[in-house]
């Protein structure tokens, strides 16, 4: 299938991007690595009169140490992040979920902060960052604001990022030592998640200090899984402790039924994930 | 609006005016006559249509032809020399890694990738490293057998060029 037709720029500076969109409104789209935006295109689910490529704004893109934060620029591809030692150490389960994005073609293209705004539900890069807690750098006319992962996603398909708006950079604070894993559930290799856990925890000599869980397509966003937290506390690192402390991982969620499931067996799957995934992280 | 755009298909540079809207698959099978790059689906997801971007692997039909201005691209057209198929070519065609062919140009571009990242891959590393290319024929187990040997054959002409003294 063929888009319909638009005007093409392609600015060098995120100066240049902001001024681009300020001139064309909400007739302008932001294209980033593509991956989701091109096949929005293709079925003409979108059809905007200017496309607004960041591709060649090389000031977007790479992964700096900021002291006690990462900072990764939006226009950063998964592929460079997966590549990261920074990323591996300080933020593992960003690391462990972005390594089961897609395909290898797409993880060449595809871009972590294209991934944040498009906020698909069943996309597996929000629940790693809802878990870090990081906070999302959002560039406009007025300048600089940043959001805490926990405001940024505000329903689906919907972001904290308004008109005319640019996401920057994502600050991640470091956590050294913590363990992380990401366990995704899916019928076939390459397919988005039916359900998906990030987990990311710090063990003190055999027992959870702290916990942040991160849950993939339960709900209309990706969510945090706060009692299971506050459960994981203390928690010795054993399959029976944890798998009781993660129990509650579904409660208050409107998990989707489709094609792959229905809500309640993600609501089944859940705990479940979420024990596997957090055994995985403190290494047990 | 038509942009002009630059873009150096295996080894050849082509400069044109492209509308911003044509896809990166449609201006190598449709302007440049780069035909055996393929169109397999509608989602992204058969891999039919990849081919190198500056090196690395991507799905042409998920790219626009004017996101390739400036860059390098390499297709499975540019991968015979003299007549002479590229060992990874030679391996699909002696394991029987084809049966209607209609995957195979994407699936030796994402095989050159594999190779590119791990030159001994794995059963295991191959198999994950083609999970974005689909076939409906063969069943996938001719696939591996190939890359594997077409691996070791890259590796073994890199070791006669070495010995050569190239
Ligand atoms: C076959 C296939 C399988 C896939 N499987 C998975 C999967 O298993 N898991 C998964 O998580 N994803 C999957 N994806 C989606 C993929 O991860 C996309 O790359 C990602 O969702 C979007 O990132 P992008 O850089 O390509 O953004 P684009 O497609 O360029 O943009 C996506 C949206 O974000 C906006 N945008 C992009 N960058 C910015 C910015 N910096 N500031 C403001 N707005 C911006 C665009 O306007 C657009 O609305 C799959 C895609 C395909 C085609
Ligand atoms: S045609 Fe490109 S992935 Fe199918
Ligand atoms: S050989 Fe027919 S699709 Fe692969």
């Amino acid at each position: 299938m063929i888009p319909a037709a638009f005007d093409y720029l392609a600015p060098t500076s995120v100066e240049d991007a902001l001024a681009a969109l300020a001139e064309h409104g909400d007739e302008a789209k932001v294209l980033g690595g593509g991956q989701s935006l091109l096949p929005v295109l293709r079925m003409r689910l979108g059809d905007p009169s200017v496309v607004v490529d960041l591709g060649r704004i090389d000031a977007l893109r790479g992964i700096t140490d900021d002291g006690d934060h990462l900072v990764i620029g939006a226009m950063t591809a998964y592929v460079d992040l997966i590549a990261s030692e920074a990323v591996r150490e300080h933020a593992t389960v960003l690391t462990k979920a972005v390594e089961e994005v897609a395909d290898p073609q797409i993880r060449h293209r595809g871009t972590v902060g294209g991934a944040l705004v498009h906020a698909d539900p069943a996309g597996d890069v929000a629940a790693p960052i809802l878990a870090l807690e990081a906070q999302l750098v959002i560039t406009g006319p007025g300048g600089e604001r940043t959001v805490p992962a926990s405001d940024f996603f505000t329903g689906l398909f919907e972001t904290a990022v308004g008109d005319g708006e640019l996401l920057t950079s994502i600050r991640i604070p470091k956590h050294t030592g913590w363990g992380g894993h990401y366990e995704k559930f899916v019928r076939v290799v390459h397919q988005w998640s039916i359900v998906a856990v990030a987990a990311t925890v710090r063990t003190e000599g055999g027992t959870i200090a702290e916990a942040r869980i991160g849950l993939t397509n339960m709900g209309l966003t990706a969510l945090r899984a706060r009692s299971v937290e506050q459960a994981l506390v203390g928690c010795e690192v054993s399959e029976a402790a944890i798998g009781a402390a993660c129990a509650s991982a579904a409660d208050g969620t409107e998990p989707p039924s489709d094609l792959n499931g229905s809500a309640d067996y993600r609501r089944a799957l859940a705990p479940v994930l979420t024990r596997r995934a957090v055994l995985a992280a403190a290494g047990g | 609006m038509m942009t002009r755009i630059s873009v150096t298909v295996d080894g050849s540079t082509y400069s044109d005016e492209v509308e911003p809207r044509m896809l990166l698959v449609h201006y190598l099978r449709e302007v440049v006559g780069k035909v055996g790059t393929v169109i397999g689906c509608d989602t992204s997801n058969c891999g039919a249509c990849t081919v190198h971007l500056d090196g690395v692997s991507v799905k042409s039909c998920n790219l626009l032809a004017v996101q390739a201005d400036g860059h390098e691209v390499s297709t499975i057209e540019g991968l015979a020399r003299d007549g002479v198929l590229h060992p990874m070519q030679e391996a699909f065609r002696a394991c029987h890694a084809l049966q209607c062919g209609y995957c195979t140009p994407g699936m030796i571009m994402q095989s050159l990738d594999v190779v590119r990242e791990n030159p001994t891959p794995s059963e295991e590393e191959i198999r994950k490293g083609l999970e974005g290319n689909l076939c409906r024929c063969t069943g996938y187990h001719n696939i591996v057998r190939a890359v594997e040997q077409g691996a070791a054959a890259m590796a073994g002409s890199r070791t006669a060029d070495v010995m050569a003294g190239e």
